[in-house]
């Protein structure tokens, strides 16, 4: 009787804690309300799933309690119930699964005409780079990194002078405006992960991952690594700002650009063949 | 041939097939070293693999002491980022691979196999002892990482390059890294031995009647987990091996051109992800290698205790051998986020999800088989309705990580540590308490101490899901893990401070309690209640030895012959609630058994 009334505690204390608790995901700032609508529909259907389970095990400890005078049933097997209740987790199954993958599909396939940016991770801070006026971001190449070259831009590609380089933590981005983050790693595994948009993915060493996303709401919100990379991770953060237009260009207008960074540097000479190339375009 | 047909009752004969091979002697001890030590008991390997994985398990749950303080109250136990890694990384792989997969596979596939399937011992004896000295020298590699200079590694127990052998990690640019990798493939060899010999020991010696659809559950989910493992590890040992000589000798196998606080490092062209894809080719399997023992356990101690039948069991055994084969093409269900070819996604979360249908399936079967039972609430019968509850928690939120559009916010936040923490950590530990309660009079003869073992299931469970159960809304929130200073976000909605001393007052509370368990199995060993022969009227073979507890040989003079499987609870017409194996079809007339 205890045990059937504690396994029934348990139960719909689990559910009565999903109801009522406090810790909660914070509103969505990005596109991806497709991932919430499937949580929220994962959340319905295993909810039942456990439910069911728990209540009809409560009910079982207690109807078959021991009693040396009764027998249990003998029913090795029964193939009609066992076949109802794979069709059904089938059922179940593909429920969860088919929206699954069409919010997938989504987060795959970047829309045209997105805004393509860098993010940088190295141990254990960020940078940022944006294209500048052509629209391209330049090439990079891990070998040209120097301390006038952090990012490692190709001296010889006429993309790379005017892209923007933000040698910060934080970051300024646009209202909807659609982006496609291409994310780098210089030394080891991060992961570029703001909670209110969504979305995250792995930076590698060695090559080129991105993902995409909208912003849709003002705001600042925290950046975390979400990938371990070694003792500083914890302490790897950052700020997104999504702007208005007006502040968004107020804050642009105080970034440098590469060509500008070596000027100030006396360094400019470094970049003469891509400004050449630049200027023959 | 098989002894199924019940035709023979009614010709008053039981059929007993003909033996395939002569009786074979076995090494008998000669001196106090070869009967405790390099014995060849499989019985006696089997608790020395119990009580080495306990112990180092031991460091393991005191790790997690440690870092659960650090991150609700820290400074009480004053700590800096690296030791916190450190803890994080050895707590991780000592409970999976040292403590778990040892237990399960070493501990009771040594203890259970031979008896269960009425051999006398494990095939090959003399390799079963080295097996074990192997996984024993395997442990003292891990344990003298942490004597090193820098300490053990702290690369998470992933180990995943770059990280893992450069110097922003402790133990990156040391011994730690190398200790740890050394271990595992000691680990893995002396796994090797152990397991071939299991997975031949079910095949080629089962005694006469023992078919192999008349096996217990728990020796079908200790044989597949094997199967996987002896496919599985060897991806683990090349990556190590692999990642030692990247470390050593330079090589570029996992790591591509990188520089590291401004120093250009001499690797180039490597694939860092190469390494997650070997990793979890073994990592994948590695979670059912713990669950399926797991599930086979704990059908039988439903089935005993409750006095019925398992329910479906042939659908049972299909479905561990079908989630074990669909283990092997899910692994990347780990990666989403890591960066592979994003079109991955469609195929590994749709394998993935297939897999629930046979998982229900047994969660099914378990509920299904305490339904119309007569349920004796043992303490057994206590863990084992805990592990179910659990374990379809635990089951049920695979579904959130395993669509894939679903794992994107979740990955990397404590939803993922709260999730395998219940399925693959409290639930298989539920079943290892509650067949310890079960097959404690076998080993020893005497039962354990009642009251506080009531106490014991109690605390453990309720603490246990006090611990997980909230954590995985830390996830909903964002919380990343292995997060040194866990720290106030800015856009949390709710403060995660008050919750997070709750779970390590839970988990401090929880872990307390199995040393009162400890003291009652030392205690009861000697002072317990005596059991005597089959105290749970069971079925199965283990029970039916003539001494207890079996002694070398486990059955005496002649072998048992088996007329039918390990389940004939509460058959009708029978004068007993239970009819065991070993029992032939004219001693029990009456009885209106299936064929079986």
């Amino acid at each position: 009787m205890i045990v059937a009334i504690l396994v029934i505690l348990v139960t719909l204390g689990s559910v009565a804690f999903h109801m009522w608790s406090p810790w909660w995901w914070s509103e969505i700032a990005s596109n991806w309300v497709g991932m919430d609508d499937t949580i929220i529909l994962t959340f319905w259907i295993t909810g039942a799933v456990f439910v069911a389970i728990g209540l009809f095990m409560a009910y079982c400890i207690w109807k078959y309690k021991y009693n040396k005078d009764k027998r249990a049933d003998y029913e090795p097997e029964n193939s009609k119930l066992e076949w109802a209740l794979t069709i059904i987790t089938t059922i179940g199954v593909i429920a969860l699964l088919a929206p699954g993958l069409i919010v997938w599909k989504n987060f795959v396939t970047v829309p045209k005409g997105a805004y393509e940016i860098e993010v940088v991770g190295q141990q254990w801070y960020w940078m940022y780079r944006l294209p500048g006026k052509d629209g391209v971001l330049g090439t990079t190449d891990i070998k040209n990194i120097n301390d006038d070259n952090p990012f490692g831009l190709n001296t010889d590609d006429p993309h790379s002078v005017d892209d923007i380089l933000i040698d910060a933590d934080d970051l300024h981005i646009l209202k909807d405006q659609t982006l496609k983050l291409n994310l780098r790693a210089l030394d080891v595994l991060h992961d570029f992960y703001v909670p209110q948009f969504r979305a995250k993915m792995d930076m590698v060493p060695g090559m080129i991952t991105y993902y995409w996303f909208t912003p849709i709401k003002t705001g600042t919100f925290e950046i975390l690594c979400a990938e371990y990379c070694g003792t500083g991770h914890y302490s790897m953060l950052g700020y997104v700002i999504v702007d208005e237009e007006e502040d968004y260009n107020e804050w642009l207008s105080e970034q440098m650009t590469f060509e500008e960074t070596l000027a100030s540097n006396g360094k400019s000479d470094l970049i003469k063949i891509a400004l050449n190339k630049k200027n023959d375009l | 041939m098989a002894a199924d047909s019940y035709d023979d009752v009614a010709k008053n004969k039981d059929s007993i097939p003909s033996l395939e091979v002569p009786p074979q002697d076995l090494y008998h001890a000669k001196s106090w070293w070869t009967k405790y030590i390099f014995c060849q008991d499989a019985k006696v390997i089997g608790i020395q693999y119990a009580l080495t994985a306990v112990a180092i398990g031991m460091v393991g749950l005191v790790s997690s002491w440690l870092m659960r303080m650090q991150i609700a109250f820290p400074g009480v136990i004053p700590m800096e980022a690296g030791a916190y890694y450190q803890l994080v990384t050895m707590h991780g792989m000592i409970m999976v691979v040292y403590l778990l997969t040892a237990l399960f596979l070493g501990g009771f596939g040594n203890f259970l196999i031979p008896l269960m399937v009425g051999a006398r011992d494990m095939v090959f004896p003399y390799v079963n002892m080295v097996s074990f000295w192997v996984f024993f020298l395997a442990v003292i590699i891990l344990a003298a990482s942490y004597f090193v200079p820098g300490g053990p590694t702290g690369a998470g127990w992933t180990l995943y390059p770059p990280q893992a052998i450069t110097s922003g990690t402790p133990g990156g640019d040391g011994l730690g890294i190398v200790l740890m990798l050394v271990s595992l493939a000691v680990f893995v060899i002396g796994f090797t031995m152990g397991g071939l010999n299991y997975v031949i020991t079910i095949l080629q010696a089962r005694t006469r009647g023992m078919t192999l659809m008349r096996l217990p559950l728990t020796v079908w989910g200790i044989f597949t987990a094997t199967v996987l493992a002896l496919f599985a590890f060897p991806a683990l040992f090349v990556a190590g091996i692999m990642m030692t000589l990247d470390n050593m000798l330079g090589t570029s196998f996992f790591m591509p051109a990188i520089v590291e606080f401004g120093e250009r490092l001499t690797y180039d062209g490597g694939s860092p992800i190469l390494f997650q894809h070997l990793f979890w080719f073994f990592g994948h399997p590695e979670v059912y290698i713990v669950a399926l023992p797991a599930f086979g356990i704990v059908s039988d101690l439903i089935s005993v205790h409750a006095r019925k039948n398992i329910f479906g069991y042939r659908m049972m055994v299909w479905a561990i051998v079908v989630i074990g084969a669909l283990s092997f093409i899910v692994w990347a269900h780990h990666m989403y986020v890591a960066g592979m070819n994003p079109w991955f996604g469609f195929f590994f979360a749709t394998t993935t999800l297939i897999i629930a249908v046979p998982t229900a399936i047994k969660v099914y079967n378990w509920v299904l088989t305490l339904w119309r039972g007569n349920i004796k609430l043992t303490i057994p019968m206590l863990f084992a309705i805990a592990f179910i509850i659990t374990f379809v928690n635990g089951g049920l939120t695979g579904l959130f990580l395993g669509n894939v559009a679903v794992d994107v916010p979740l990955s990397d936040t404590y939803f993922v540590v709260a999730h395998f923490h219940m399925v693959m950590g409290i639930a298989p530990v539920l079943v290892i308490l509650g067949s310890i309660y079960h097959w404690f009079p076998l080993i020893t003869g005497r039962f354990l101490n009642e009251r506080l073992g009531r106490i014991h299931f109690w605390v453990t469970f309720i603490g246990s899901y006090s611990i997980y159960f909230p954590m995985h809304y830390l996830g909903f929130m964002g919380v990343t893990r292995r997060y040194f200073e866990v720290f106030e976000g800015d856009n949390f909605t709710y403060s995660i401070i008050g919750i997070n001393q709750f779970i390590t007052v839970a988990a401090l509370i929880t872990g307390a309690v199995q040393f009162l368990f400890f003291y009652n199995i030392i205690v009861s060993s000697k002072f317990g209640k005596k059991a005597g022969k089959n105290p749970w009227k069971a079925c199965s073979l283990e029970w039916q030895t003539p001494d207890v507890p079996p002694t070398h040989g486990n059955f005496g003079k002649d072998l048992p012959v088996v007329y039918r499987w390990a389940y004939d609870y509460s058959v009708p017409g029978a004068d007993k609630d239970y009819i065991t194996q070993d029992t032939p079809p004219s001693a029990v007339a009456n009885a209106k058994a299936e064929q079986t």
